[in-house]
């Protein structure tokens, strides 16, 4: 399959990328996470600039395998996929339909930075909760428990 | 940048990535071996963070070098005269108090050095800086809140911790040391004035060991030689394991 990537016009790259996900949070997408910052295309070649979560996060190189097989699957052979590290990833970049979706799915969503105090229950909406670990199942992870309801959950660390 | 100072910034960057990819490993050995499940995982969220770190820089300092190493030959194909990192990070874990105290000095430490590497004139150290210290401000939130808890806690965890810094404390100076080569990149702009961070480094750390009701030892020994390559017999058996496949299998890969 030949397409056509003389044109400047990215839209469709985003669209193709939105069903690239997490693969540790498989309901947030790379831009719900604000992982992916950028794509450009110069003649046949495409750039797609990631941002890395946390240093050591080994999802990182599965999104960017994902980034070339969507690609290619779409008929984009020319991929490259670079990683920029500054400005460094912060929770705040995290969508609003971001936030919802990791709520649905019982991960209480990250608080904004200038509020890092403000933790819900993703289960029942109180804040009074316990922190039981500052690490969880994943790097971007928390543990807490709601001491209204009793359940635990993780929690998606601001950072 | 000036070109005449580029072999010192390889050497810096390589030693900033042995400092960060041997404890990570020293942390990964507590995989399986925590004291309980919630602890075991955080230790080893800490280990990623730091071998994460040690990519990015081994990654950027191959780039400088341009030999066509890769952050893999870097960490895997070198013996531990080659390494520089500081030796506090390739002590043995000890028990968990010894493991914590070690981590709660480099995480102050790391609080101040990268949040000065953050306005190094290099901007792909600037860069590296800035993720980091988002992290070790997290990780220092836990060891601090540890060593409150294991000092502030029962006889036997304050006995533990307490030994534990004073087994510590004289391989601290040479986190503050440095070298000739290194003062030329400071001057440059590029690297941080390690001298510059013992004070507020002391000061932080006092104030906790106080408020875990842990005395300051006064030991006045002390050892050095890490960043010249002149390590403890400890960092030999740690290379050894983790270059053991490298070395049985050169090039291979996951």
């Amino acid at each position: 399959m030949v397409v056509d990537t003389d044109k400047t016009d990215t839209a469709p790259l985003f669209k193709l990328l939105s069903s690239v996900c997490d693969p540790e949070i498989p309901v947030l997408t790379l831009q719900d996470l604000g992982v992916l910052r950028d794509i450009s295309i110069a003649g046949n070649e495409i750039n797609v600039t990631i941002t890395p979560t946390y240093s050591g996060c080994p999802a990182v190189e599965v999104m960017q395998e994902d980034i070339k097989t969507v690609l290619a699957d779409a008929g984009y052979q020319h991929v490259t996929v670079q990683q920029s590290l500054s400005p460094a990833w912060t929770t705040d970049w995290m969508s609003d339909a971001g936030r919802e979706k990791l709520r649905a799915y019982g991960i209480a969503p990250p608080a904004r930075q200038a509020d890092s105090q403000n933790i819900q229950c993703p289960q029942c909406g109180s804040g009074d909760v316990k922190r039981i670990s500052e690490f969880g199942s994943t790097a971007c992870k928390a543990l807490y428990q709601c001491q209204d309801c009793l359940e635990p959950f993780d929690y998606f660390k601001c950072i | 940048m000036d070109t005449e100072l580029q072999p010192a910034l390889i050497n810096y960057c390589i030693a900033l990535g042995d400092d960060s990819v041997v404890l990570g490993h020293r942390l990964s050995e507590w995989c399986r071996n925590g004291p309980f499940l919630e602890e075991d995982l955080a230790l080893t969220n800490v280990a990623l963070d730091f071998i994460g770190r040690a990519r990015m820089i081994y990654s950027y300092a191959a780039e400088l070098e341009g030999k066509g190493r890769s952050e893999d030959d870097i960490a895997y194909l070198r013996d531990s005269r080659e390494y520089h990192n500081l030796l506090i990070n390739e002590l043995p874990n000890g028990d968990f108090a010894f493991t914590m105290a070690r981590q709660f000095l480099v995480d102050v430490y790391d609080m101040g050095f990268f949040t000065e590497l953050a306005q190094s004139k290099d901007p792909m150290l600037a860069a590296i800086a800035a993720k980091a210290v988002k992290e070790s401000r997290y990780h220092l939130r836990r060891s601090e809140d540890w060593i409150k808890r294991l000092g502030d806690g029962t006889e036997e965890s304050h006995d533990r911790v307490q030994k534990a810094f004073k087994d510590l404390w004289g391989y601290l100076p040479e986190m503050f040391d440095v070298s000739d080569e290194e003062q030329q990149l400071v001057d440059a702009g590029i690297a941080v004035n390690r001298r510059a961070l013992e004070e507020n480094w002391t000061a932080t750390v006092y104030a906790v060991m106080r408020e875990a009701t842990l005395d300051i030892p006064d030991d006045s020994w002390s050892i050095s030689g890490g960043r010249d390559g002149v390590h403890t017999e400890h960092l030999g058996f740690l290379l050894t394991e983790m270059q053991v496949l490298q070395r049985n299998y050169p090039g291979q890969q996951w």
